[in-house]
């Protein structure tokens, strides 16, 4: 008994002291941290939280495909050729001038001169090339994006001289100009890429307004000004950390207590409230999505056209802006949204009409109606903010013209594997463009070429399949828009969808911030945000 | 009492030996080629023929085996296939997260679920047993994400004395040394940030804690009362000890065995059941390591986070399993 309560004695004794250490230390570190503390609180105001769904997978733009990278790249890389603030028109970046060979096989590009990439190299035509090169080596699944947009249509890129390079193309790629503006095609140290070989991903290195400076996995990412930013006065902010906050409610909560200054994806019910407050201000970024309601044609009732329109015309898609998006979002027609060159305004809307629903239902000899299944995505996405609740309102629609939907749903990563391989009958998706061509949606939603990787709605049609492969293999714009235009009419009458929405995602931010501009591909420079 | 640890020690290997055989087989398990599954639809043939060398799947399976056990005891654990890095390397931060997350609160729970069952079985059908014992079964059932959101809504924005999420101030980073914040910042003697670390666990501590706490409180109270009417205690009452120390010496000791059983339980479950806090509060622990790599389809790295879980609950019931034989000597003979 006497050992014991020494030893508790002892516990005691060393608690105290711990206590005491604890103590000094405290008073040791008084003097010094307020000598910090009034750098850190100046550091304070001009440094930006950003909170955020999910973390990014690689930092280095290249090999990323998801957006909550490029969301952080965009601003320590940049492209060739830039996006306008908030559209998808081309503007200089990296390249002053740009012009290309009536053949459209050959085009050149001026570089802009005097840029360093944050290590201290020089930027110019050889570190073009070493990029181009580098995507060029490298397998499918490692540069995905470099693979999917140029494949091997890119023969050359030639250094011309120190600010000139020249690419070759084997055959013409319309959309050329817009695809160098990516976020994956930005341009990055070809010394740093050598130097951290594949750690480059958590090393990145390039010309953008900020340096990376750290990344906790899962938790945060800290950039910090680039002083030598080659445009005067930019960026404004000293720092920019990028924080992951996986449910969007808790961000809002973040939002709202001043831990994070800045947050995307609010929920559109929450929209109210963030303008009910005083000190926050929410943000709209321009649309440019689809979300849809795929009709497989290759199952069931739905290979019939005549299914397909009567679905379409069973959708009421305002009921659904006002419930789901309160108001953010404008009912679609086309499968792209209206700012990307080539939609075609003439094509009218299958309107919300249950009786002519009912009466080609009866043409194609479903008078009495059918059953299929209705997949619900499992997942809140920027267009479809709860695919369930969507999933139920379209299951009622529905049901209205004598057609009964199960609604099912599964894992969302088993649910695009499955539905790539055309298992739904129906299923809710939608698509974020990625440079605002009309390539980007509709060869890559639609075409033929696409069943097993994006056209899961197994669409096929020659004709379409013509006038997309012409539109991508013509430089002249017009004509190109002329192409889009007649397709779109195409896949109106044939109806491989039931376009819901083009909805414009909601974010928020404290009051006093100045100059963000959403960009509509999701991908924001932060260079020219400030605190009042 | 070391021959009995190095018994226990021993009695694992069987243990471990199961568990590293139904992790393996739980890949092995999924239906279709694993290389095909993580490559995906699009990828080439050759590219499946070389993952599929890569992870060794042409061979006989003992052979697989054998060669993935000797890779786990020299400490491999296999390469994320989304981030390329070594998985035992990239686990630790999110891992040690954990630990220090489910170490508050089931310090928390302890405390609180072990005095709230004593002092609700020493006076019994008070006020206090009767609150306390409804406060239990909300807490049973209270649905964490509620709870969270709640606490945030409450304790964040209205009162503003905690933060939301996140395990630090951003705008004023801890240097990880360990990854356990608090022991970082006792190193380097940054109190200013220590301060800030122990804010940002309490809420997320307080909603981890609740469903333990209020089995820890219910089970020590029924325990509690059946030791109290045995007939040492009335014998120890009789002698004219004070009902203090009748309580938390004579009376918790011979009930502490059943209680310790379930926080061993319950530690364990914390470890992986973590997820809900985690998303809710953003903290970037090892329960949403795992789920975010089941997203990305990412197998190895779900292989071996049950594996170090698996790993760590076992471990959890040794300790507890060694601390019956300290309390109770009996145990070490049977």
């Amino acid at each position: 008994m006497k050992k014991r309560t020494s030893l508790m004695f002892l516990a005691f004794i060393l608690m105290l002291s711990l206590a005491l250490v604890g103590c000094s230390k405290n008073t040791a570190n008084e003097s010094s941290s307020e000598g910090e503390g009034s750098g850190s609180e100046e550091a304070a105001v001009d440094t930006l939280v950003f909170g955020r769904g999910g973390d990014s997978v690689s930092l280095d733009p290249a090999t990323a495909t998801d957006g909550e990278s490029f969301k952080v790249t965009k601003n320590i890389f940049e492209t060739l050729i830039e996006f306008g603030e908030q559209d998808t028109e081309l503007a200089p970046g990296l390249a002053t001038e740009w012009s290309n060979s009536e053949d459209g096989l050959t085009y050149t590009l001026k570089l802009r001169e005097g840029i360093k990439f944050h290590d201290g190299t020089d930027f110019n035509a050889e570190a073009v090339k070493f990029n181009f090169d580098r995507w060029a080596s490298g397998d499918k699944e490692q540069y995905y994006y470099y693979n999917s947009q140029f494949g091997d249509r890119i023969k050359e890129v030639k250094v011309v001289d120190d600010y000139t390079v020249e690419f070759v193309l084997n055959s013409p790629l319309a959309p050329f100009y817009k695809n160098l503006a990516m976020s994956p095609f930005a341009i990055a140290s070809p010394a740093a890429i050598e130097e951290f070989g594949d750690k480059f991903m958590e090393n990145p290195v390039g010309t953008g307004p900020f340096v990376f400076k750290e990344w906790k996995r899962n938790d945060k990412i800290t950039i910090v000004k680039n002083e030598e930013y080659w445009q005067e006065g930019l960026p404004k902010l000293s720092q920019v950390i990028f924080r992951a906050i996986p449910d969007n409610s808790a961000r809002l909560n973040a939002l709202s207590s001043g831990e994070v200054d800045l947050i995307d994806g609010v929920n559109f019910s929450d929209v109210g409230t963030i303008e009910a407050n005083a000190d926050l201000q929410s943000f709209y970024r321009p649309s440019l999505n689809i979300a849809y309601l795929g009709l497989t044609s290759t199952r069931g009732p739905l290979k019939e056209k005549l299914v397909r329109q009567a679905l379409n015309y069973a959708v009421d898609k305002e009921a659904l802006i006002d419930a789901f998006y309160a108001g953010a979002a404008e009912p679609a027609k086309n499968p792209m949204p209206p700012v990307v060159a080539g939609y075609n305004d003439d094509v009218v809307d299958y309107e919300y009409d249950p009786e002519k629903a009912k009466e080609l239902l009866k043409e194609a000899g479903f008078e009495n109606g059918f059953e299929m299944e209705l997949w619900a995505m499992p997942v809140a996405r920027p267009y479809m903010p709860d695919g369930q609740k969507v999933a139920e309102a379209l299951q009622a629609n529905f049901e209205a013209i004598g057609v009964k939907a199960k609604i099912v749903t599964y894992e969302w990563g088993t649910y695009l594997d499955k539905a790539r391989l055309g298992e739904a009958d129906t299923f809710l998706l939608g698509w974020t463009g990625d440079n605002g061509d009309a390539d980007n949606f509709l060869y890559v939603l639609l075409d033929q070429d696409s069943i097993g990787s994006n056209n899961y709605s197994f669409y096929q049609n020659q004709e379409v399949h013509d006038l997309l492969i012409a539109a991508q293999s013509t430089a002249d714009q017009a004509e190109r828009e002329k192409l889009y235009k007649e397709a779109q009419v195409l896949i109106k009458e044939d109806a491989p969808w039931i376009p819901l929405v083009h909805s414009q995602p909601a974010l928020a931010g404290k009051a006093n911030i100045t100059g963000f501009l959403p960009h509509p591909t999701g991908s924001d420079v932060l260079s020219t945000v400030e605190f009042k | 009492m070391l021959t009995y640890t190095v018994k226990r020690l021993f009695s694992l290997i069987p243990v471990l030996l199961g568990l590293s055989l139904v992790v393996f087989f739980m890949i092995r398990a999924i239906p279709g080629d694993p290389a095909q599954l993580i490559l995906g639809q699009l990828a080439t043939k050759e590219a499946v023929e070389s993952l599929t060398k890569q992870l060794g799947l042409d061979q006989p399976w003992f052979v697989q085996y054998f060669h993935y056990l000797g890779n786990l005891v020299t400490g491999d654990l296999g390469e994320s296939i989304r981030t390329k890095a070594p998985i035992s390397e990239e686990m630790v931060p999110y891992l040690m997260a954990t630990i220090e997350l489910s170490f508050c609160a089931m310090l928390v729970a302890v405390v609180i679920g072990v005095n709230a069952g004593i002092i609700s079985a020493w006076f019994q059908n008070s006020w206090f047993d009767y609150v306390a014992m409804v406060l239990a079964l909300i807490g049973v059932s209270m649905p964490i994400f509620w709870l969270g959101l709640m606490e945030q809504w409450v304790f964040a924005i209205n009162l503003d004395w905690l933060p939301t999420s996140g395990r630090e101030e951003v705008r004023n980073p801890v240097t990880a040394i360990t990854n356990i914040y608090i022991i970082d910042t006792l190193i380097q003697g940054r109190t200013d940030q220590l301060v800030e670390v122990i804010k940002h666990l309490v809420l997320p501590s307080i909603a981890l804690a609740t469903i333990p706490m209020a089995i820890i409180a219910r089970i020590t109270r029924s325990t509690m009362l059946e030791v109290m009417r045995s007939d040492f205690i009335r014998t120890a009452r009789a002698k004219g000890l004070k009902m203090f120390w009748v309580v938390y010496k004579h009376s918790l000791k011979n009930a502490i065995i059943p209680v310790l059983t379930i926080i061993g339980l319950q530690t364990g479950l914390l470890l992986g059941g973590a997820i809900l806090t985690e998303t809710i509060f953003s903290w970037p622990g090892i329960g949403r390591y795992i789920y975010e790599a089941i997203g990305y389809r990412d197998y190895p790295v779900v292989q071996s986070g049950v594996l170090v879980i698996a790993f760590i609950f076992v471990m959890i019931n040794l300790v507890i399993d060694l601390l019956y034989a300290a309390i109770d000597p009996r145990i070490k003979y049977h």
